[in-house]
């Protein structure tokens, strides 16, 4: 196969195969981590979101930057579901599989559904791969692939061909067949190549002997799913019927980031971001470091508890402030957490929970914090505790975490997670003049011979917020326990127990400024999904599903976490059977069991990997035979 | 000169809380000049904030009629970088211990020197453990007997100023809490110098350290120990002026004066030296040695950290 000069200058081309209408698609690269995995997956996902289907991800990567080549650790993946109806998650099991290695293939086969494109680079499956791999037999030749539609491509050779006339070096042009892994996947789902060619010239505008070479295997890849016998047909998935406005396929962490931006601007306030970085929440401050145009300001700080510490100092001075770090960096906050709490100002703190305890699993996902996030400081030390669901959720919630600092005076955790925050799906730009507005007022100056008091209350107990600058009302605020309502440094036992109660009333009062928990699916029944943060798409999915099958399951998926919505219990005790899933061992499911008296059912998983809707299906319909046993 | 008369006095920079520092406590003089400072220099309340951690001096912001934040241990510099981050109009004085500034906070006071934000760090070296009663501290000299070292300190101590001046300090002073005048003339050289100023105070703890810092206060003794450094001028010392400082092959040596050696053969201090070496050299004469100094080691321009912040936000709208 060889791709002339002309072609390169080419648009679309058009396939002369007949096409196969599908509803949607779930495909998975896989690759070594520095094979480019990534970059493929972003580029399939922001070309489907442009033909208008929906589409969720999931990036999966080892925590080396250049993991061993060739072994199962080095295995860089990254799997996209693309559908014409609105989806949740990116997809149980994969309908292709595009392998660059054995390593690669072989972690991922089980996946793949009995049936599924099983597409491999033949020229990576050589004896030596096959040892990194540590497999003692060729899986292209041994028969334990024959579940499997098995397309052998020599991706490696036919790359090298497509770019021979550029005279590249070898191992440059090698790079390149990722590109035609990407090319034969856009012919076999009928995707626009015109997007990652954009991208190529944007990218590696300024070489351009490596910009035509990845554009001659992109196309190359293309041609050969045309042109080859194997395939006799290719796929069509129709755009998804989304609600009309301007979408933008976005990332958990970039939606979290512009949420953070817009609470700003919403509130007449300048940001401030300290943070340190940390996988998987380093791109919101990458994210929010190119919006100084918007007066944000970003600090990376010397550590984690230096970003919390002057995130708290410009909050002081009042800016809405912010921190955002993953579980291993709240731990070293939780000191500066204890002092924004007892100080009672305003911040909202991120975590982007990854796999625990310690360094754990820096890549992967769980949702192992929520503990950490609501207890998990000295002394009586309530902090509200919101969750984000979905990549999109992010922006909702992250103007909702502020609203809450700003009214009530206080940190507020906001938990997102790996899975969410690199996952992305299409995203509703929304107008800025159709959010509300967050009012904050700061007093003016004082009167001479009036004494400040820093911690009067207002009717939502919060204490004003005064600015230094302002002429009067001078004061100093500390960690030692202070005086109801002059802020002088008190060790009165009464007054102590006074505050210590105060500061937990005021949090448990936010339930009363939060929305009352809905319940998709029936409101009464047998069996109630509780959810909370990025488990809410395989719930959702899985709930609707059993709905679908005519089963009693409703499901309710939490975004306040502390308080706790009031009336969450009436809606347990609705059901005869609530079920958990949770990414941890049972969190969400102690504090609903303190809190409610309920005997709730826990589903666990912390492989680091999110619940497939599979998964929870299975648990509900066993919850649902114990309940008809029983009765 | 100044025409204008300040329009506060010290004692308006005065809180209504009680001082709770123990009586002959080090800090009472530095608080005194402090107040007495910022009167003088025409400082606003509203507009300035003290910022400290965790100790005894660290109550200081309690004290002062003006915003202040008493942290958490070693933080200070940390709350200082964001406040004045967003609020860049504000003088900020970050006020800490050899504890808090070099032990538990030694991260960020090494950060927040390097970025020379414009605020005025105040370090009171009394070289022991006040508030927790008596532990050694990163400043105590090597076999101090404390509670917890009582065979003997076996860390060697570090010296502030010399680790102020490997972080790159662009103004770097000492003085003493019982030399008032000299006391309050760095403090104020403090307020003057944008960037970060970096002040050692030698600070005196009755209960758990006295006489850390005696060669410094004895009546007949002093002047024999202490180098008074002073911009452009010899580096002259002793009781009668009799003694002073040359540097040869990298080291200083202290001479007689007389007839083969006059005040012009002597080194010449110079506080805008832009490299620091001289600064660093004087930073190691320790008692009994040599002469500690005090004044003004270093004082050099750099640009500002929330100045390059906001500079790359305006450039950015």
């Amino acid at each position: 196969m060889s791709v002339t000069s002309e072609d390169t200058a080419k648009g679309q081309p058009r396939s002369a195969k007949k096409t196969v209408e599908l509803e949607g698609a779930t495909i998975r690269l896989v690759g070594d981590s520095g094979d480019g995995m990534q970059l493929l997956g972003t580029q399939l996902t922001n070309t489907s979101a442009l033909l208008g289907n929906d589409v969720a991800t999931f990036p999966d990567y080892p925590a080396e930057i250049r993991a061993p080549r060739g072994t199962r650790a080095g295995v860089s993946g990254f799997q996209v579901q693309f559908s014409s109806r609105d989806i949740f998650t990116p997809g149980d099991r994969l309908d292709a599989l595009v392998a660059m290695n054995p390593a690669a293939m072989v972690t991922s086969i089980k996946d793949l559904r009995p049936g599924g494109i099983l597409v491999v680079n033949e020229d990576g499956f050589t004896d030596k791969d096959l040892q990194l791999a540590a497999l003692d037999s060729n899986p292209l030749t041994d028969g334990s692939l024959d579940a499997y539609r098995l397309i052998k491509v020599p991706m490696t050779m036919l790359t090298r061909k497509a770019v021979e006339e550029l005279g590249l070096r070898a191992k440059v042009a090698d790079r390149c067949k990722n590109f035609f892994a990407l090319g034969m996947v856009y012919w076999l789902f009928g995707r626009d190549l015109a997007p990652t060619l954009r991208f190529i010239q944007a990218k590696f505008g300024n070489k351009p002997d490596i910009a035509q070479a990845n554009e001659r295997t992109l196309r190359a890849g293309w041609y050969y799913g045309e042109t080859t016998e194997e395939f006799d047909s290719s796929f069509r998935v129709a755009a998804a019927q989304l609600p009309p406005g301007e979408y933008r396929n976005m990332m958990g962490n970039q939606t979290l980031a512009w949420g953070l931006l817009t609470a700003a601007k919403l509130s007449g306030k300048e940001l401030f971001l300290g943070s340190y970085p940390i996988t998987p929440a380093s791109d919101i401050l990458h994210e929010l470091s190119k919006f100084k145009n918007f007066k944000v300001h970003t600090f990376q700080a010397e550590d984690e508890i230096a970003a919390v510490c002057s995130a708290i100092g410009a909050s002081f001075g009042g800016a809405m402030a912010t921190t955002t770090t993953s579980g291993p960096g709240v731990a070293l906050k939780s000191e500066g957490l204890g002092l924004a709490v007892i100080l009672e100002l305003p911040l909202v703190v991120v975590n982007v929970q990854r796999g625990g305890p310690s360094t754990g699993l820096p890549t992967k996902t769980e949702q192992a914090d929520l503990y950490q996030a609501v207890f998990g400081r000295n002394g009586e030390c309530p902090m509200p505790v919101l969750a984000a669901c979905s990549p999109g959720d992010c922006f909702a919630v992250a103007i909702e975490a502020w609203r809450i600092a700003a009214r009530y005076m206080t940190p507020v955790m906001l938990l997102s997670d790996g899975y969410i925050a690199n996952g992305s799906e299409p995203w509703r730009i929304p107008e800025l003049d159709s959010l509300p507005k967050i009012h904050i007022e700061h007093p003016g100056p004082g009167k001479p011979g009036d004494e400040f008091h820093p911690y009067d209350r207002d009717e939502n107990l919060a204490r004003p917020w005064a600015l230094p600058g302002t002429p009067g009302l001078m004061h100093r605020i500390g960690g030692l326990e202070k005086d109801q309502p002059t802020g002088n440094v008190s060790y009165d036992p009464d007054n102590h127990e006074f505050m210590v109660r105060l500061r937990a009333e005021k949090i448990a009062n936010i339930a009363q400024d939060i929305p009352a928990q809905e319940v998709t699916g029936p409101d009464r029944g047998d069996v109630l999904l509780l959810s909370w943060g990025g488990t809410f798409g395989a719930c959702t999915t899985a709930a609707r599903q059993c709905r679908d099958e005519g089963l009693s399951v409703g499901h309710a998926h939490l975004r306040y976490i502390n308080p706790l919505p009031r009336n969450l219990g009436d809606v347990l005790k609705r059901f005869q059977r609530v079920l958990i899933p949770e990414l941890n061992l049972g969190q969400l499911r102690m504090i609903i069991r303190a809190n409610y008296l309920v005997d709730a059912i826990g589903l666990s998983k912390v492989k680091g990997k999110p619940f497939t809707v599979g998964e929870i299906v299975d648990q509900i319909k066993q919850q649902l035979v114990t309940i008809h046993e029983s009765s | 000169m100044t025409t204008e008369l300040p329009t506060l006095k010290a004692a308006d920079f005065a809180s209504n809380q009680d001082v709770r520092w123990c009586p002959g406590c080090g800090d009472y003089s530095i608080l005194a000049q402090m107040r007495k400072v910022l009167a003088n220099i025409g400082a606003e309340p509203e507009n300035t904030v003290f910022i400290s951690g965790i100790g005894c001096s660290s109550r200081f912001p309690y004290y002062m009629n003006t915003y202040g934040i008493h942290s958490i241990h070693g933080r200070a510099p940390a709350f200082a970088t964001g406040l004045k981050a967003m609020r860049p109009e504000l003088q900020v004085w970050v006020i800490t211990g050899d504890g808090d500034g070099l032990s538990i906070g030694g991260n960020h006071l090494m950060h927040i020197i390097r970025r020379n934000l414009n605020v005025n760090i105040i370090l009171f070296n009394n070289r022991i453990y006040g508030l927790t009663k008596g532990q050694c501290s990163p400043t105590s000299p090597l076999g101090h007997v404390t509670k917890s070292t009582p065979l003997g300190s076996i860390d060697n101590p570090v010296h502030p100023i010399s680790v102020a001046i490997g972080c790159e300090a662009t103004f770097v002073a000492r003085s003493i809490d019982v030399y008032t005048k000299h006391l309050a003339h760095v403090l104020e050289r403090a307020a003057a110098h944008q960037g970060t100023s970096f002040v050692e105070v030698y600070q005196r703890c009755v209960v758990f350290y006295d006489g850390a810092w005696r060669f410094t206060t004895d009546r007949d003794s002093k002047q024999n120990h202490v180098l008074e450094l002073e911009d452009g001028k010899p580096m002259v010392f002793g009781k009668n002026r009799d003694k002073g400082v040359i540097f040869q092959f990298a080291k200083p040596e202290v001479v007689s004066l007389g007839e083969s050696i006059t005040e012009k053969d002597l080194a010449i201090h110079d506080e805008h030296m832009e490299e620091p070496c001289l600064a660093y050299l004087l930073s190691r004469m320790r008692y009994p040695d040599f002469p500690e100094p005090i004044g003004v080691f270093r004082d050099v321009d750099r640009p500002q950290y929330e100045v390059e912040m906001d500079r790359q936000v305006q450039q950015a709208l």
